[in-house]
């Protein structure tokens, strides 16, 4: 701690922060751009200058960039000197000699920090006569919009793109006044993170261009804090709606999660909610080989009255995309044991063991921080940037940590980021990773091997043992892959927060108990281990915390004897399970009552098919693949009968005279009986304040106090206005009516404080600038640590992978744009997303004697399909890809042995 | 009673005045242009739309009877899709005028809306734009605007130079 004076009065500040870290902390407002508390300082805007002084005598002083000024014990500087005040304004009267007249049609208007840092500087009057230099803009892609004239030259976009998120394809070019942020020719953005150029941006250089579909200023959005729902990671968002739509989705801070930014499939997959394919009426099939109609809720209500009679023998399958509310209902209206998880058998068996190893082991599970922390990585058989891309974005930066020593002993502060950067020569910390095929991390990898999934497991018993000293464990696999063993557990052993990470995603149990063996091993080495499994949907853990039944316990019970329905939440089994042993399990029941948010192959088949709200239009509780429990809310009312699935479920339970149908008004009723009916769900109702909270007996309001049009939206049908509806599931209001402070933090709707009217507001809502939220992060961590002698380790280590002479070993390939079920649904997702494929490394196409884009018949016991190749880097010999998620009707589960020929004529 | 006597001249008095009450409908006061009555979206001088839908005047309204949708032509151009004045609502203050940077929006010198069912009251775009430029002949937004649009591109606003050739290594 260090005492700073500040205009002649003193403060404590942490020690070796820079000023203007430390007096945003403090409160004060000092304008700056270039400046970013995940990206640090680089002194590049001359925007944050204050005054310091040498001691009390010094009445001069000198103007300094407090960015780029450390915070030293007894450091005097002032704020609000006249001519740092000056030289403030006139910096920003610099940077808009250039700018464009363009607020009223650009979509950064009114949360930009331009603006708010040019009123904060007090440069009203454009004084500069001459010409203003101009840029042409190029096309990015679907995804960002690109309007150069903007530009204030600050940097960021590059800092964040190159440096930070290890993007090639955005660079500055050009010289003097004329430096250009883009790319070297027209073409979509390649990273990941692209979309967070968007808030990384102070100016509306770069925008969201789903956004500008149906722009909105920010002011007119109705906020609510939401989870994302398209990976495992339950990074933290803010959505917003505007006239019934979902109109964008920002990054939420959560100092243990996301941090700052968030992937672009999380921003840009929101369309689904406003895609034509939702559901948006209760339907019902009169007869097996009747049509669909329409029907009311109260209609629809009324029909199911008739089948689910007292005694009627119903089964449930629950959904990992499904909140853990929706679940629970409906795992209390058919009965436990009557509730099957929507998850094939062999990936339900994955997820358990999961489960066993974070809730067994010694190993706590990895949150994102943790993630970004670690000294060395291990990553066993996962492509991280496309099966949980946030945490890609962590890693990244966890491989500074271990050169980070460098600049320490150079005496240079962590924020310096220009010289740390010089320093550090582009050296990385340890990452080791053993994948299936290339990913995209391997260009800061200092380990690579690819090998099938059972040697990537042997791979791992073998680190483990190497950790232990050889005690127990899998013999080093040979060669290549032994060095890299070595390497990697020498690499571990010398890291103080090593980190491993493996996953579903390669679809092999023995990966997921060797990366346990290993975490294990350091454990008992004396380290702060953290272990990470990447789970495939949003509530994947929390599903498998719930019940370990799968798909196929649900066929062989609908096989087993008579039973009349099947109630399937928001899943299509078609994705899960093979065609014909789906459309068979269907066969069985006399009705099958379906609820989801969108169409798919088994609402087609549905009896009863009622609409469900989508994570925008409800409330409900997801357990990320760190078994943090974390609420999200729902931002605006749906349309017409479109219902929480908790709340079809309350209803039918009420229908079947369940005491629960009654009982349930509102879902913490729901979340109250599912921490007492299950201990591992006990903390989930601290996850977010409950519906009865107040402050000062104030709603939160979901609107902001300058939302416009409330008297004319609905004009054209009523002059009447209609009444706010009132939310009975939460503390939220539908209007801007309310608590205008600061709310807790799990309420967090939206950032705005005055003066701030970008998202950098957010320094005003964290206890420190870059640190927690105030007043604790959000979300409850369900799964306890647990100890070193855990029986759950034990285990076959599996033989060596051998490739055969005529079969192939399918395995799943991820991609960021298209695994996801939900954010396919969105056109722009779905146009970034690649075909099906079937993918073969160089020395299999060999064999085959095919190249790219020939046609090859891929053959599984009883399924043949017709599949262009795709030429995927880095497969060993023996093994092919198949991209998850995106195959057509009709499920292969992988891994798999199929056999391939090349279609002749094709 | 001298007092009451004293109004009684008074009032006999003003018969002699000059009559400042007038005969609407069959005479007609002349307002000043400024005067704030029924709000109309004018044309630049182009005859394109000058509203580019920036929603500032609904967020100016203090009583926010003023509802609009942007979307973008095909020209680049933006535009409101809808835009809705509940004038049932509006007080005629005049603040979405001063709030919006492209003087699409005005208020003119009319009052004449009564209306026997209030719906009637409720204007739309169709509604409220005119042929013209209104009080302001002169302005055109885009031409001031660095957005492109089909007809002026990069560097043809006022006071712009030529775009930048990025690829030039001349100092
Ligand atoms: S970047 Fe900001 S200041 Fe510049 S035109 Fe857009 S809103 Fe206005
Ligand atoms: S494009 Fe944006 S982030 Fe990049 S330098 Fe310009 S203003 Fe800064
Ligand atoms: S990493 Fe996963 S949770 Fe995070 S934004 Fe992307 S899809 Fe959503
Ligand atoms: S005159 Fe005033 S009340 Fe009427 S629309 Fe304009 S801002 Fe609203
Ligand atoms: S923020 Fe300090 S110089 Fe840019």
């Amino acid at each position: 701690m260090a005492t700073i004076f500040i205009d002649n009065a003193p403060y404590t500040v942490k020690d070796g922060q820079n000023l203007l870290h430390a007096c945003l902390s403090l409160g004060f407002n000092i304008p700056y751009f270039c400046w970013h508390p995940a990206l640090h300082s680089v002194g590049a805007c001359r925007q944050c200058a204050v005054k310091q002084f040498r001691d009390e005598q010094d009445t001069r002083g000198k103007i300094v960039m407090s960015c780029m000024t450390p915070a030293a014990e007894g450091t005097r500087i002032s704020i609000d000197d006249p001519d740092v005040k000056r030289f403030r304004r006139s910096v920003i009267e610099w940077l808009m000699t250039n700018h464009p007249h363009d607020c009223p049609v650009c979509d950064e208007g009114g949360e930009c920090h331009l603006q708010d840092m040019t009123v904060m500087t007090g440069h009203d009057y454009r004084r500069f006569r001459f010409r203003k230099r101009t840029y042409r803009n190029q096309h990015l892609g679907p995804l960002v919009n690109h309007e150069m004239n903007r530009c204030i030259q600050c940097y960021r976009c590059v800092r964040f793109y190159r440096d930070y998120a290890g993007g090639r394809d955005l660079d500055v070019f050009a010289s003097h006044n004329h430096v250009f942020f883009g790319r070297h020719a027209d073409g979509v953005l390649d990273n990941e993170f692209s979309g967070n150029l968007v808030e990384v941006c102070p100016t509306g250089v770069f925008t969201d261009k789903t956004f500008k579909e149906h722009s909105t200023r920010k002011w007119d959005l109705q906020t609510a804090p939401t989870v994302c729902v398209h990976c495992g990671l339950g990074c933290n968002t803010i959505a917003g709606e505007r006239y019934g739509s979902l109109r964008r989705i920002l990054n939420r801070y959560n100092h243990e999660v996301n941090g700052y930014f968030i992937c672009d499939r999380g921003r840009f997959g929101y369309g689904f909610v406003n895609s034509g394919e939702r559901i948006r009426t209760p339907m019902v099939r009169r007869s097996k080989a009747g049509k669909m109609e329409p029907i009311s809720k109260e209609d629809v209500l009324k029909h199911l009255e008739g089948m689910l009679y007292f005694g009627a023998r119903v089964i449930g399958i629950g959904s990992p995309r499904a909140s853990l509310e929706s679940n629970f209902s409906l795992m209390t209206l058919v009965g436990r044991e009557h509730f099957f998880a929507g998850i094939p058998e062999q990936e339900q068996g994955l997820i358990g063991r999961i489960v066993d190893m974070l809730s067994e082991g010694p190993a706590p599970a990895a949150s994102l921080k943790d993630a970004e922390e670690a000294d060395a990585v291990l990553v066993l058989g996962e492509d991280i940037a496309n099966s949980a891309p946030r945490l890609s974005l962590s890693l990244r930066q966890a491989a500074l940590n271990k050169p980070m020593e460098i600049a320490r002993k150079m005496r240079i502060p962590e924020w310096s980021d220009a010289a740390v950067r010089t320093a550090l020569q582009g050296q990385r910390g340890p990452l080791f990773l053993a994948t299936t095929a290339v990913t995209k991390l391997e260009e800061i990898a200092s380990g690579v091997v690819h090998a099938a999934p059972d040697d990537i497991a042997r791979m791992g018993f073998g680190v483990a043992r190497e950790i232990e000293g050889g005690a127990r464990g899998a013999a080093l696999p040979a060669g290549e892959m032994s060095s890299f063993a070595r390497a990697a557990a020498d690499a571990l052993k010398n890291a103080e927060r090593p980190l491993v990470v493996a996953g579903t995603g390669c679809g092999s149990e023995a990966v997921i108990r060797a990366a346990a063996q290993a975490a294990r091993a350091l454990c008992s080495a004396g380290k702060e281990a953290r272990l990470l499994y990447i789970v495939p949907e949003c509530n994947t853990l929390g599903l498998g915390l719930m019940t370990r039944k799968h798909l196929g316990d649900a066929f062989r019970a609908a096989g087993a004897g008579p039973a009349d329905i099947v109630i399937i939440l928001e899943n299509d089994l078609f994705r899960r399970a093979d065609e014909t042993q789906v459309k068979e399990f269907f066969r069985g029941f006399r009705q099958v009552i379906v609820v989801d948010q969108v169409r798919t192959g088994t609402t087609r088949v549905a009896d009863v098919l009622l609409p469900a709200c989508t994570f925008a239009e409800s409330q409900g509780t997801y357990v990320s693949s760190e078994g943090r429990a974390q609420r999200s809310f729902k931002v605006y009312l749906p349309e017409g009968d479109i219902r929480e699935s908790w709340r079809w479920m309350a209803d039918m339970a009420e229908i079947a005279g369940r005491p629960e149908g009654k009982a349930w008004r509102n879902i913490d009723h729901v979340v109250k009986a599912l921490a007492e009916a299950m201990p591992v769900f006990e903390g989930i109702g601290h996850a977010a304040p409950q519906a009865g909270f107040r402050v000062n007996g104030l709603r939160i309001p979901r609107q902001s106090h300058r939302a416009s049009g409330r008297t004319a939206v609905s004009a054209d049908m009523d002059v009447h206005e209609p009444k706010p509806p009132v939310d009975s599931d939460s503390a939220f209001s539908f209007s801007m009516e309310g608590y205008e402070g600061m709310p807790p933090p799990a309420l967090i709707q939206r950032y705005w404080s005055p003066g701030w009217n970008s998202v950098q507001a957010l320094n005003k809502f964290q206890e420190e600038v870059a640190g927690p939220l105030r007043g604790g992060d959000p979300g409850v961590r369900l799964l306890a640590q647990g100890s070193l002698e855990s029986p759950a380790y034990s285990g076959e280590i599996p033989p060596p992978f051998a490739a055969r002479e005529d079969s192939w070993l399918l395995v799943p390939l991820y991609h960021i744009f298209g695994s996801d079920e939900l954010s396919t649904f969105s056109p722009v997702i779905a146009g970034l997303a690649p075909g099906p494929y079937i993918g073969i490394g160089e020395a299999d196409m060999k064999r085959l004697g095919i190249s790219e884009g020939d046609a090859v018949v891929v053959t599984l016991p009883g399924l043949s399909r017709v599949l262009p190749v795709k030429k995927i880097a880095g497969l060993p010999q023996g093994i092919a890809g198949m991209p998850a998620g995106l195959m057509p009707a009709g499920w292969i589960g992988l891994p798999a042995w199929a056999e391939m020929v090349k279609k002749n004529g094709g | 009673m001298i007092s009451i006597i004293r109004t009684i001249w008074k009032v006999f008095l003003h018969q002699f005045r000059k009559r400042v009450t007038i005969q609407y409908p069959e005479e007609r006061a002349s307002l000043a242009p400024r005067w704030r009555g029924r709000i109309i979206l004018s044309r630049d001088p182009d005859g394109g739309e000058r509203c580019v839908a920036c929603y500032l005047c609904a967020a100016a309204c203090p009583v926010d009877c003023i509802s609009l949708q942007a979307t973008e032509d095909e020209n680049g151009r933006r535009y409101p899709e809808f835009f809705r004045i509940n004038f049932s609502r509006c007080i005629f203050c005049g603040f979405c005028e001063e709030a919006c940077p492209t003087y699409a929006i005005q208020l003119t010198p009319d009052f004449e809306m009564a209306e026997y069912n209030r719906r009637n009251l409720v204007y739309e775009k169709e509604d409220l734009l005119i042929s013209g430029p209104g009080k302001y002949p002169e302005y055109n937004f885009y031409r001031i605007a660095g957005l492109a649009i089909s007809g002026k591109d990069k560097g043809e606003a006022e006071n712009e130079s030529a775009p930048v050739d990025v690829k030039g290594l001349m100092p």
